[in-house]
């Protein structure tokens, strides 16, 4: 089996893996941070999302290989120890989840969108969402998280 | 209705599992290990339809790294002639739904499983069975379904004195429809269809189930209720149900499709079998393909009114798919349609209709937007024969406290009245629209529930508090739970932990659904609140060594009152909690209910839509909800309520659909092509709570989760028709559907 090497959250890891093993794969089951979520087959619902190289990426659609030598950040690796990164603090205090499955994707997503637009109106977070589902909240809580969370990490 | 200050009732407060999952650290179903953990796999059905003559699995136990084999050999068999209820569901159908027996009924019924050491080899070994099948002539729809030559998916089920795929039928009277209709000056009758739409919860299905050597079972799954799954599973596998210990595992949305088993009773058994811890996760693919969805629809519905613009009749026929396996819920479709209204002569049926699909589950209100979108399309067009505005119209016969309705209940007090009332005045319903613009209206109801539930309240030794009930908290409900606990014991939110529990931590507790478990939990948590306040009381008349009726509790201490008020210094939570020990033990109470008082739920939408006449896109512009939502215990989370079930609404109505091709195959079965809403299609969705608190429960809660989808799909097509003066009888309003409907109006039937 081939080896794979990257840095996660900081940490570098290295692991012999399958070929055919997937990013997310490798993030839940061998490093055990169950943060990243899976909710499809087919690249559409954005669970999934992690920070490769700083960009956001569908972890379920890459292969653990293909991340060879990255930078990649998850969910977990997000706050700064016990200090909520100002995203999820946003979330947690606009009510922007019901279930909470979708929000490590939602939280990722949004933190990407804001490192490349520092301030979106409600239509592009609208737009940017396009690759994170959600069924509990109807994406209302979820706008309102993004815009306050945008604003907080400009300030 | 409690007389108390209301500091927390009412506060959209932090809910206490937020850090947890905005940090990725909350345990859903699919993230608990064990070690030694190995994988389980389902084979499931190529064909529609077909006799199972042989299953030959030997080549698949004996591929490497395979550990465990089951089929239906393995799971209680519920002879078909014996019907054995459990809640709504029946186990002669719950046994064959997660393991065909005799025949596949459907696409991807499962035929048998494989645990192996890793997920991929569990999967190659399942195509190692050898299946032999005699294929059968299979039916998908229902208007194919009821034909007389249609094929018969179960042949001792008779309907007429003959085998049918009509499976059950429930009727409503009230009055005399045929001397109703005689006295009207205006009848619309239509026919309407819908299609089947999946719940669509983003977390699949999963569990991880270990049977240790004695059969002590633990099963971590991801359920709407851990005694179902605990009941289920021990009637599935013949095991005691003090054997399983099931755990909620934090649940990524249900919407009532978490309601039945699927993988528990097979993941126990691969474990049983090999000795190993066996985790099961369902592709999306299996998800869509094998769980839910939720009954696609035919109906008929006839309003008759006078010219001066009463209604005094009403007829419905609702045919709803069941799926492979009987149970459908024609109870919401046809008693939620007409319940909003008085109407003195009203005659409601609905139909259960088996067909070669998976067999249906619980979707949020179930059956009921399927009665509204029908009954609501109707009223519009009675309210533009009679030229009357659709609102007053709705208003005129609005339901409210004494008004019988055709499915049983006289009504108590009720805010249905206030729901359309607050829409007539509100500046949506005023605003201008554009060009290919329209604005529809329509209202709902849906039952509410209440049943068994348990609790229990502990003090902590410092003085704070633990609160453990046994419904799994699907959309903000431990925040709500705090909030009523922080209530009656008069102490800060943050200090009350609300937690919930396992089967063998808890007492027994209903299913989340049916928009009980506020309603329901408040009810045992005030109960045992109750009983932990008059021991608090005790404790401090101990330690003052005065009479326990002479002490009251107040603003979270207790105080002397009476003759000894203001005699001694009031004790706190945390001084009574220190001196527990001395002064009679720990302190705590629980208590075991069977709730009732629930009271239905009401509302009425606004809906804008604007139509592009080039591409037939129906886009969502503007939406207000308005609802009689009882108390609102956490608002936020009443609000969330309203615009997840719009959100769905607006999926159903426009976009979401199961397509199967020409093999009986389901052609659609992700999120790619199954198309559910996505942020940008979506506008704000404005809630407006109503609240006419429930007089028969102690903080006016009235069950808020499942009516704001009931009248969605109705206002939605309102919308359109009042933009097009197009009527679309038949869902989805797709685009494509909707450029033929432009070109020919016939194709919006
Ligand atoms: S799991 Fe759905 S997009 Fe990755
Ligand atoms: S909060 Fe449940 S899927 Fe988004």
């Amino acid at each position: 089996m081939p080896t794979v090497s990257m840095t996660v959250n900081g940490k570098s890891v290295s692991a012999e893996v399958e070929p055919r093993t997937l990013l997310v794969q490798y993030l839940r089951e061998h490093l055990g941070l169950t943060g990243t979520h899976v909710g499809c087959d087919t690249s559409q619902c954005g669970a999934c999302v992690v920070h490769v190289d700083g960009e956001s990426a569908k972890s379920c659609t890459m292969l653990a290989m293909q991340a060879e030598g990255s930078d990649v950040s998850t969910i977990e690796g997000l706050a700064d120890g016990d200090t909520l990164h100002p995203m999820q603090e946003a979330f947690r205090e606009n009510h922007g989840l019901q279930c909470g499955f979708c929000t490590p994707g939602m939280v990722m997503s949004a933190v990407d969108l804001v490192r490349t637009n520092a301030d979106p109106s409600e239509q592009e977070v609208r737009e940017w969402l396009e690759g994170n589902l959600c069924r509990c909240t109807g994406y209302h809580n979820i706008v309102k998280s993004i815009l306050a969370g945008a604003k907080a990490m400009q300030g | 209705m409690n007389e108390m200050s209301n500091k927390w009732i009412g506060q959209s407060t932090i809910r206490p599992d937020g850090a947890e999952k905005v940090t990725g650290r909350a345990e859903f179903a699919a993230d608990t290990n064990m070690p030694g953990m190995i994988w389980g796999s389902v084979l499931r059905s190529p064909h529609a339809h077909a006799r199972i003559v042989s299953i030959d699995t030997s080549k698949a136990e004996a591929h490497p790294g395979v550990k465990a084999v089951v089929t239906a050999q393995d799971i209680v068999d519920f002879p078909v002639d014996t019907p054995v209820p459990l809640g709504i569901q029946d186990m002669r159908w719950m046994c064959r739904n997660i393991m065909a027996r005799e025949k596949v009924l459907f696409h991807g019924h499962p035929l048998a499983a494989v645990a192996a050491t890793s997920e991929a080899i569990a999967a190659e070994a399942c195509k190692l069975i050898e299946m032999e099948y005699e294929v059968l002539p299979w039916v998908i729809e229902i208007e194919d379904a009821i034909k007389p030559d249609a094929p018969i998916l179960h042949e001792y089920l008779e309907h007429d004195g003959k085998p049918s795929n009509i499976t059950g039928t429930l009727e409503h009277k009230l009055g005399d429809v045929e001397e109703g209709f005689a006295q009207a000056d205006v009848i619309i009758e239509r026919s309407f269809t819908t299609r089947p739409v999946h719940q669509g919860y983003i977390e699949p299905h999963a569990c991880l189930v270990s049977v240790a050597a004695d059969g002590k079972t633990t099963i971590w799954s991801s359920s709407q209720g851990q005694f179902m799954v605990r009941a289920m599973t021990a009637m599935l596998t013949d095991m005691p149900q003090s054997d399983i210990r099931a755990i909620p595992a934090e649940i990524g949305g249900g919407f009532g499709g978490k309601t039945i088993v699927y993988l528990e009773p097979v993941a126990t058994m691969l474990s049983k079998k090999s000795g190993r811890p066996v985790k099961m996760v369902m592709s999306r693919e299996d998800v869509m393909r094998a769980s839910g969805p939720t009954s696609g629809s035919m109906s008929t519905v006839k309003i008759g009114a006078t010219k001066d613009g009463q209604i005094v009749a009403a007829e419905g026929t609702f045919y709803l798919q069941a799926g492979a396996l009987p149970g459908s819920p024609i109870r919401g479709a046809a008693g939620c349609g007409f319940a909003p209204y008085n109407i003195p002569n009203v005659h409601s049926v609905g139909i259960d209709v088996v067909s070669n699909r998976s067999k249906v589950a619980a979707y949020r209100a179930p059956g009921a937007p399927i009665g509204a979108f029908a009954v609501e399309s109707v009223l519009d067009e009675v309210a533009e024969a009679l030229n009357i505005d659709p609102l007053e119209l709705r208003l005129r016969h609005a339901a409210r406290e004494g008004t019988k309705a055709a499915h049983g209940p006289t009504y108590p007090l009720i805010g249905f009245v206030e729901t359309i009332e607050a829409a007539i005045e509100h500046p949506h319903y005023k605003a201008p629209l554009g060009k290919h613009q329209g604005r529809g209206v329509a209202s709902g109801f849906w039952f509410n529930a209440g049943g068994e539930s348990s609790a229990q309240v502990n003090i902590t030794e410092d003085g704070n508090v633990v609160v453990t009930t046994g419904h799994p908290d699907i959309g903000g409900s431990r925040a709500a739970i705090a909030n009523v606990a922080a209530e009656l014991l008069g102490i800060d939110y943050r200090r009350v932990s609300v937690l919930i529990g396992d089967t063998a931590t808890v007492g027994y507790s209903n299913l989340t659904g049916g928009s009980r478990v506020l309603f329901a939990s408040a009810m045992a948590v005030t109960d045992s609140a109750g009983q932990v306040i008059t021991t608090l009381c005790e404790r401090a008349a101990k330690i003052w060594d005065i009479d326990p009726d002479a002490v009251t509790w107040e603003d979270g201490e207790a105080r002397p009152a009476g003759d000894n008020a203001g005699q001694f210094e009031p004790l706190s939570l945390a001084d009574i909690a220190a001196q527990a020990t001395q002064t009679g033990g720990p302190i705590g109470h629980g208590a075991q209910l069977n709730t009732t008082g629930a009271q239905g739920g009401f509302a009425t939408h606004i809906c804008d839509v604007e139509v592009d006449m080039d591409l037939g896109i129906v886009k969502v512009l503007r939406y207000t909800s308005f609802q009689d939502v009882g108390r609102a215990v956490h608002p936020a989370y009443v609000e969330g309520q309203m615009q997840g079930g719009v959100a769905q609404g607006i999926g159903w109505a426009l976009n979401e659909e199961y397509i199967f091709d020409k093999d009986g195959h389901v052609d659609n079965p992700g999120f790619l092509d199954y198309r559910m809403p996505v942020c940008s299609d979506l506008p704000m969705l404005d809630a407006v709570m109503i609240e006419v608190p429930n007089p028969a429960h102690p903080q006016g809660v009235r069950g808020v989760g499942e009516v704001p989808l009931v009248p969605a799909l109705a206002a939605i097509a309102n919308a359109v028709h009042n933009a097009l003066g197009l009527r679309f009888s038949s869902l989805p309003m797709s685009p494509p559907k909707v450029l033929a409907a432009l070109e020919m109006p016939e194709a919006a039937e």
